[in-house]
């Protein structure tokens, strides 16, 4: 933590200036491709389903009602519901800058409050968009880093280089002979007979450090246990049309082709369900509305949400979230 | 003792792992956006000094480990214990070797140490900084010689070689670094 007193900000003023840069160049970016910016609501009916992630939750409590009038509302996790909405409205590709809230996440890489930056591309498939957040990222890394390269890796092939097992076949035995070759006895304990945190704690411990052998990575053809809201790929169903962006080795995002089967999103927020019930966690209802927007049509589209604050330590090479916030949860 | 969960891991606290009392040093949090959040934390083995390091679900816990660091002086060693004691209660403690490692060569009657108390007993040592000892055997310093530095080994009194300038002789007190092992001056 920086030494400044309590009530004065973390980050100092030229990162503070940077950020006013980026969010500007952003902006101007979308606006060259004719990309719309919109607003959703930060506090909503319904969370997400995802069993890893804690919203914050709090009560509307109109004026004079009586508790009857009462509802729970939570700050959202990310808008990617309510963008879907929009898109399925009809408005086009759309972007937004917001905040985005997540419970118990504070670490060096991590604060409860961060800022998010997602948007939507109508008519783009997994490729397309992922070379425009390249364009993107380039654009805003290469003046402080002249010499900024990307790769993109396979998924499967990339854990099966690294950890020496394949994601989608090897036994739970094959990944834990795997993880204690690799110093990490004590995962199959945590990690059990659960394929999807197997596959976490295998990629976050031992693939991601070696990420940050390059600047920008983009991961694609993720298996099908990582679902997230991607489509299945035509074809081989073992697998997703979803990619994770490294920086440094630190994820900045996660983009889908967006899954637009109402059928098989309703399916999704069961499984989400059936986990979370399996865990003992709080078993959250499935939001009615956003069922009903992929009813009425999503258009083909494909999406991506990018983490602000970092894509900021990657342009500042700065090592601690709070480097780059002006006050972090602690001086909130 | 209380359990404590990873959030609530940070530098310096003591927990038990695998039945040995650790002090963390590093707890980072490891969350994929959409996955399972781990805590990589690192430990050090009270007992035998190594640092571990070790993968917790977040939200694990840890059984608090009942260690404190106590200063106490050292009185003597019977062969198989050395002896300390509390000065304000004067209760006093025999540590065993394993207990006492490194530290041994450092230790000298009546020096105040950092005695690591686990469930009571000792199960660490650490001396001063900077202890205060005599030279037992060194070489006459023959000026010109210039292997080794300049310096040359000499012996202390509690059986310590450390390197000490050629002008140094025996008999005299020196001061020593011991977390260096160095040589640091001459104690008029």
């Amino acid at each position: 933590m920086s030494s400044s007193p309590d009530w004065g900000p973390t980050a100092t003023p030229d990162v503070l200036r940077a950020r006013a840069e980026m969010l500007r160049e952003i902006r101007g970016f979308f606006a060259e491709r004719n990309v719309l910016e919109v607003e959703t609501p930060l506090l909503a009916a319904h969370s997400v389903t995802e069993p890893h992630l804690v919203p914050f939750e709090t009560l509307f409590r109109p004026a004079g009602g009586g508790t009857g009038l009462q509802r729970p509302l939570f700050l959202q996790t990310s808008p990617e519901f309510a963008m879907k909405r929009l898109l399925a409205s009809g408005l086009g590709s759309i972007y937004q800058i917001c905040k985005a809230f997540r419970n118990e996440e504070r670490g060096r890489l991590h604060n409860p409050e961060f800022t998010l930056l997602e948007w939507y591309r109508v008519g783009f498939g997994l490729n397309k968009l992922i070379r425009e957040t390249e364009d993107l990222l380039h654009s805003l890394l290469t003046p402080s880093r002249p010499t900024i390269r990307s790769v993109c890796f396979d998924y499967c092939s990339l854990f099966e280089q690294q950890v020496g097992a394949d994601p989608v076949t090897a036994d739970f035995s094959a990944l834990a002979r795997a993880a204690e070759r690799l110093g990490y006895p004590e995962a199959a304990a945590l990690c059990a007979e659960a394929r999807p945190v197997w596959l976490d704690f295998l990629f976050s411990q031992c693939v991601q450090p070696r990420l940050a052998d390059w600047d920008l990575v983009f991961v694609t053809g993720f298996p099908a246990c990582l679902p997230s809201l991607a489509r299945t790929h035509p074809d081989n169903p073992a697998i997703v049309e979803r990619v994770e962006v490294f920086i440094d080795g630190i994820e900045l995002g996660n983009g889908f082709h967006e899954l637009a089967d109402p059928a098989e999103q309703a399916h999704r927020f069961e499984q989400d369900i059936a986990t979370r019930r399996a865990l003992g966690l709080h078993e959250p209802e499935e939001d009615k509305r956003l069922l009903a927007a992929l009813e009425a049509g999503l258009p083909d589209c494909s999406g991506i949400a990018i983490g602000l604050d970092r894509l900021l330590m990657g342009i500042l090479t700065a090592s601690r979230i709070e480097d780059v916030l002006a006050f972090p949860v602690e001086r909130a | 003792m209380a359990l404590i969960s990873t959030s609530e891991f940070k530098g310096g606290l003591k927990v038990m792992l695998d039945g040995d009392p650790c002090t963390i040093l590093e707890n980072e949090f490891v969350k994929p956006g959409k996955g399972q959040a781990f805590n990589r934390v690192r430990l050090r083995n009270l007992k035998t000094g190594r640092v571990v390091e070790r993968t917790f679900k977040s939200g694990d816990t840890l059984e608090g480990a009942d260690v404190v660091d106590t200063d106490m002086q050292y009185l003597y060693s019977d062969g198989e214990q050395w002896h300390f004691m509390a000065p304000e209660t004067f209760e006093q403690h025999g540590a065993d070797a394993n207990a006492v490692g490194e530290a041994v060569k450092w230790l000298k009657e009546q020096d105040m140490c950092t005695v690591t108390l686990f469930n009571g007993s000792p199960i660490a040592v650490s001396p001063p900084n900077f202890v205060e000892l005599t030279i037992t055997e060194t070489d006459p310093g023959i000026r010109g010689d210039t292997s080794g530095g300049g310096g040359k080994p000499a012996t202390l009194e509690t059986g310590a070689v450390v390197r000490v300038p050629l002008f140094v002789q025996t008999g005299e007190v020196i001061k020593v670094d011991t977390r260096t092992g160095e040589y640091v001056s001459r104690v008029k």
